[in-house]
């Protein structure tokens, strides 16, 4: 994805060039690419007067950010308190096998990250997977499994046809109206 | 809407408003949808698509609204259905299929479809056996009323206290009156609110700020989201009060990142707030002004503390700063601010309208009032819950909880999130409050509430705290930096076997000097899961580190998956799902676990459907 600096004054630019915006502007770039790009960083460092390395220090901080892209679907499996208890650790281990991936990385075709979460705040439903902000609830290693491979087999029907809007899923006729702000 | 100029006219409007709303109740049907986050993940959006999409194929008349999460939710998606003056029935664990029944049954031919009927409301929630030693104050329009409507809040009553507040009361009044109360920090520390609101009145700055931590960090809480998804409007009101009575004309709601429907609610919120000129300039004609902005956080547990959080809002990383200031006198950029949980600031206007001594009347002498607390882990109805302070663990476990589920057996309640502690079966008769809690190694809390049975390792819950804390510990102070990484690696070798009895003398010097040394409440805290559990679940240590055997069944190192010839089938899909190729066997024969091959994942035991595979 090419980033125009043109783009990232309009994010800076919902806010007044302060230095207390600084999070929620690194915030909407996190959501616009999913990822903080270099660029941006640089960008933002500039319009708000800080150095770049209090920009860098930021993103580095706060775990919403990464200063990698991320995958088309981000798999979030909730290693809370009460997922743990439930079996969170054994979902993360299947997905980690089934994708070839460790938590935290993207496989290299870029289709899916694989992330470990501290609590989702979904704890009477654990354990929980959220797929791009779309939570599963009393997920089971096998469910989560099968939630990769459905979407897989549909990315692979699209035939490369651009990501489609929502993740396709048993779950997906949702409600627009009261939709999650999606990432 | 035109800005609301004057109580009058808000008082018009409440009429007005709760006139429109009860007749309309009164002659048609209302469906209500729970649609917090639980509702959602647990398929409430498909129920909600199902019910308009049969409802219109069948022409039925209703009005379908959705509110927040009202608390039972191991039984959602919930769906509340009211007729007229009909007592409300609440269907619980819906799917899309069993739509179209209760359309025709209930709806159409006036038949309750008891069969899923979880509860219906006459009188109030006590009807219902989950809530009958509930207290519903703070959640009482959690799951009731729209979040998304400040009409329907103001028509049940909100808005009234700010204007009494306003209008009738000095700030000094108000200050007195939430002193009076004993109303204390529900974030967990329990500082009294009303001393917290007199030293920040009393401080000397320019401007001050008040600020509501809505960052609920604790893993296993959610308590927070559910009242910031499912009654925002209370929490804004609570503000509006409190900045009134300590004078500050600028707020912020710190919201974590991971909450995008508490982000999006109280966002929507703010904005009707501002529309009715419940917030801005001269706020209900009052010569009084306050802004309030939401700040989300971004995944940092740390910056539920608050100096870290405040530096997040200032536009730094969420480093915890040493207290040789209190945030009352140097907060938020250096000036006086009153922080305080978004559950405190929704406590404001209840004792504002009913009085201080009406607040104290609930709870004990210390622990005045009532507080939220979630329920999850192995215990039958997981959910949001509110109960009076004082009331004991058995209470909330048993009564309110239904106990353990299936065949487990009680062992522990955890409380307090990572800063808490785990409570044994033979202390549950603990009344909870802030005093007894900590008395008993754990704490309050936001108020998340665990519970664990034979099936939970004690040390891998102590080892997963601070695995945790390792991570989310911003590294500021050495203490808690170090300290807990060095509890990581005593714990992970118990729990692999390769610890010795010395082990656990250094976990407990090592978990003290931590509590003592550290700069912030994250690292004074981040011993107690430890500490806790080898207070109470010593044997458990030592059945680690003596008998290389893990009681419980949960630490890798010390188990092996097994399969009972007698009860094997070979039906053959643990074999078909095995990651690792481990288990072979003639096909309708006893099948067996290659324990080189196995990691140990537990796939088999999952989908044996014949209770074959045990661990050993």
């Amino acid at each position: 994805m090419t980033v125009e600096l043109e783009r990232i004054n309009e994010i800076i630019d919902c806010y007044s060039a302060e230095r207390m915006h600084a999070l929620a502007i690194l915030e909407d770039i996190q959501r616009e690419y999913n990822f903080l790009p270099r660029k941006a960083l640089e960008q933002t460092a500039k319009r708000l007067g800080v150095t770049e390395g209090e920009i860098y220090r930021m993103a580095t901080f706060f775990k919403s950010f990464s200063l990698h892209p991320k995958g088309e679907y981000v798999f979030k499996v909730c290693l809370g308190t009460a997922c743990h208890v439930m079996g969170g650790p054994r979902i993360l281990e299947s997905l980690e096998r089934e994708l070839g991936i460790k938590a935290g990385e993207t496989t290299p075709d870029g289709k899916f990250s694989l992330e470990a979460v501290r609590c989702l705040g979904a704890c009477a439903l654990g354990p929980v997977v959220v797929v791009n902000e779309e939570p599963y609830a009393h997920t089971t290693p096998d469910r989560a499994v099968k939630l990769v491979r459905s979407i897989a087999a549909d990315e692979a029907e699209a035939d490369g046809d651009g990501p489609p809007d929502e993740t396709p899923s048993a779950r997906s006729a949702a409600d627009p109206s009261s939709a999650l702000p999606s990432g | 809407m035109p800005k609301l100029k004057s109580v009058e006219e808000l008082e018009a409007l409440r009429d007005q408003l709760h006139r429109e709303l009860s007749a309309s109740a009164k002659t048609s049907t209302t469906i209500t949808v729970g649609m917090g986050t639980c509702g959602i993940s647990a398929g409430a959006r498909e129920v909600m698509r199902a019910i308009l999409d049969e409802l219109e194929e069948r022409d039925v008349e209703a009005r379908v609204t959705t509110v927040g999460c009202i608390g039972m939710c191991s039984k959602e998606p919930l769906v509340d259905i009211q007729q007229g003056d009909d007592p409300r029935v609440t269907y619980g664990n819906l799917k899309p299929k069993m739509v179209p029944r209760i359309v025709e049954e209930h709806l159409m031919n006036g038949q309750v479809v008891d069969d899923w009927v979880v509860g219906r409301i006459a009188t109030g929630y006590e009807d219902i056996p989950f809530y009958n030693k509930q207290l519903r104050h703070v959640m009482r329009n959690c799951g009731m009323i729209d979040p998304k409507s400040i009409e329907e809040y103001i028509a049940s009553g909100g808005y009234e206290a700010l204007a009494k507040a306003l209008t009738t009361m000095t700030p000094r009044e108000i200050i007195t009156e939430v002193k009076a109360s004993g109303l204390r920090g529900r974030g967990g520390a329990g500082f009294p609110t009303g001393r917290k609101w007199e030293s920040t009145l009393e401080a000397e700055g320019e401007v001050r700020y008040v600020v509501a931590n809505g960052d609920e960090g604790d893993p296993g809480a959610f308590m927070n989201r559910s009242l910031m998804e499912g009654d925002p409007h209370a929490i804004i009101e609570g503000m509006i009060i409190g900045a009134y009575a300590i004078g500050a004309h600028e707020g912020f709601i710190y919201v974590r990142d991971e909450y995008p429907l508490a982000v999006k609610n109280l966002s929507l919120a703010l904005e009707q707030a501002k529309e009715y000129g419940l917030l801005g300039e001269s706020i209900l004609g009052v010569d009084f002004d306050l802004d309030i902005r939401i700040v989300r956080g971004a995944g940092a547990f740390v910056c539920g503390e608050s100096s870290a959080l405040m530096q997040s809002i200032e536009g730094k990383v969420g480093e915890p700063r040493p207290k040789h200031y209190h945030a009352t006198e140097r907060g938020l950029w250096d000036q006086p601010t009153a922080l305080n949980n978004v559950e405190t600031w929704a406590n404001v206007p209840l004792i504002i309208n009913n009085g201080a001594d009406w607040f104290a009347s609930s709870g004990t002498e210390d622990s005045t009032g009532t507080k939220t607390f979630c329920l999850a882990g192995q215990i039958t109805n997981t959910g949001f819950i509110e109960v009076p302070m004082g009331i004991t663990l058995h209470e909330i476990v048993y009564d309110i909880g239904g106990g353990v589920p299936g065949n487990g057996e009680f062992k522990a309640i955890q409380t307090g999130g990572p800063s808490g502690g785990c409570i044994p079966a033979d202390k549950l008769d603990l009344e909870v409050d802030y005093d007894s809690l900590l008395e008993a190694g754990s704490m309050m809390g936001s108020g998340g509430m665990i519970v664990m049975d034979n099936h939970t390792c004690m040390v891998d819950v102590a080892r997963y705290f601070v695995d945790f804390l390792k991570d989310e510990s911003c590294g500021k102070c050495s203490p808690c930096r170090e300290g807990i990484r060095r509890m990581l690696e005593i714990l992970t070798r118990v729990t692999e076997g390769d610890a010795d009895m010395a082990d656990l003398d250094l976990l407990e010097t090592l978990g003290r000097t931590v509590q003592d040394a550290s700069l912030c409440g994250l690292g004074k805290s981040a011993p107690n899961p430890v500490l806790s559990t080898l207070r109470y679940f010593r044997d458990e240590y030592e059945a680690h580190i003596k008998d290389k055997t893990c009681p419980a069944g949960v630490c890798r190192a010390l188990i092996e998956y097994t399969i009972n010839p007698e009860a094997c089938t070979g039906c053959g899909l643990c074999q078909r799902d095995c990651p690792q190729d481990a288990i072979s066997g003639e096909r309708k024969g006893p099948h067996a676990i290659d324990q080189e091959l196995c990691i140990k994942c537990g796939i088999c035991q999952d989908v044996c459907r014949f209770d074959a595979v045990g661990v050993r």
